[in-house]
């Protein structure tokens, strides 16, 4: 049997971009998402129907970088680095240490859990919650867009063919409540049933800033701008009022599906569980 | 484009057709008769495929040879005859940690792989380091036991 899949090992990005606009290549960096989409039975080959271009091994793709404002994070970072990474902020790294097993994390990169663009991914509740952006890169130019922008739904990101995910940009910014659950079947390999990300800046009991975001409620990450407008710049006294009209919108706008994983009903029993629990216990702790 | 690739697997060099998008599984199984990891779901949840790449515990099944090239990989064929897997052997035997034996392989990979990186861990460091490997028969304790008993048995060799 002659195999008629090449495989491209370029040791630059500009290398990588190059062969990114000539051709129309499945992009592989760890290659733990990948493979399991394309498998096939043992011995043989996995179902790639286009060559295959590895990225894993592009140094250029795998720094962070701490800058004044903001934290610059290759996307080809596989999670084991990350945490070791003194820079990445602790929310992030409790969101990593949820996914998979070691064996994954030390192949699994960032930037393959966004652009897989699973509505569980569970990198992305923390990332949207962040105000994340994406700097996307082709031979000759650049463009940075909002992770909310960047997926538009599952499995589908605003990328062209000739584009590659570089790094992601996380703002400096300050929280002083966060608190972070995944739900799952068991406590490591479990896709999330549902997840939630809880970050708010309390100052002398006043709501300063305030970010909720769910993972695998929708077909992509939900937050919802209006309910935590009506909480930012409140006191935590007399909050009661607005957690209880928060809530509602809330309500609204949350709606799962029910599919192999988990059931509508306990998706949304659960999430709203947990957003009446970070507003009522969490925030004032 | 070359016509061979290059590795090195358990210290020997190993030359492969360019047949990029096989996976490692399957070259060491099929090819080489390197039967140690194991296909237990394919899909890099049970962990019975860990080999270690770079002192990194990962999942054969999901790996293709193209993806690893020039790389130095090592299956559980390439612990035996080290003094760690003597330890980790020992062990394992003493604490009731093999029963079938299918997922052993990669628990002593997953197990030193562990010991590596942490080599006096705490028993929550160990279920972590194992929490990619399924075993259906022991319930783990024994498992985790074993572990544990090599850091302290093998007390400076990691």
């Amino acid at each position: 049997m002659v195999e008629s899949i090449e495989g491209y090992l370029p040791k630059t990005i500009n290398a990588a971009l190059q062969i990114l606009n000539s051709e129309d290549v499945v992009v592989y960096a760890g290659g733990t998402d990948l493979m399991v989409r394309y498998k096939n039975d043992a011995n043989l080959l996995p179902k790639f129907d286009k060559n295959i271009l590895y990225i894993g091994q592009i140094k250029e793709l795998q720094t962070v970088k701490q800058n004044e404002n903001e934290l610059i994070i290759g996307a080809g970072c596989t999670f084991t680095s990350l945490l070791k990474e003194k820079h990445v902020p602790d929310i992030l790294k409790e969101t990593i240490i949820g996914i998979a097993s070691p064996a994954i994390r030390n192949i699994g990169t960032i930037g393959g859990n966004i652009c897989n663009a699973s509505p569980a991914g569970d990198t992305l509740p923390v990332l949207y919650g962040l105000n994340s952006k994406c700097r996307i890169i082709s031979e000759g130019s650049e463009r940075i867009v909002k992770i909310k922008d960047f997926i538009y739904e599952p499995r589908r990101t605003i990328l062209y063919k000739n584009e590659i995910l570089e790094s992601i940009i996380i703002p400096n910014e300050y929280f002083n409540k966060i608190y972070y659950k995944k739900v799952g079947a068991r406590k490591a390999s479990a896709i999330s049933k549902l997840s939630f990300i809880g970050l708010c800046s309390v100052k002398d009991n006043n709501i300063e800033d305030l970010r909720l975001a769910f993972g695998a409620v929708g077909a992509t990450v939900i937050r919802v701008h209006e309910a935590e407008q009506l909480l930012i710049g409140k006191n935590l006294d007399g909050l009661k009022k607005y957690i209880d009209e928060a809530v509602k919108i809330y309500e609204n706008k949350i709606n799962p599906i029910d599919d192999q994983r988990s059931t509508a009903k306990y998706r949304k029993k659960v999430v709203m569980n947990l957003i009446k629990y970070f507003f009522n216990i969490e925030i004032r702790k | 484009m070359n016509k061979f690739m290059t590795f090195t697997i358990n210290n020997k060099v190993v030359r492969a057709n360019k047949n990029t998008s096989r996976r490692l599984l399957d070259f060491l199984r099929e090819d080489l008769n390197i039967t140690g990891p194991k296909e237990g779901c394919g899909e890099g949840e049970c962990g019975a495929c860990a080999v270690i790449i770079d002192k990194k515990l990962v999942n054969s099944c999901l790996i293709t040879l193209g993806s690893v090239e020039g790389k130095s990989i090592t299956t559980i064929e390439g612990l035996i005859g080290t003094k760690q897997y003597e330890v980790l052997e020992k062990c394992f035997a003493e604490a009731g940690a093999v029963q079938c034996g299918f997922c052993t392989p990669g628990m002593i990979m997953a197990g030193h792989a562990l010991l590596s990186y942490i080599p006096h861990p705490t028993e929550q460091n160990i279920r972590e380091g194992i929490s990619g490997n399924l075993c259906r028969c022991t319930g783990y304790n024994m498992i985790i036991n074993a572990i544990l008993m090599a850091s302290k048995r093998g007390d400076g060799l990691w």
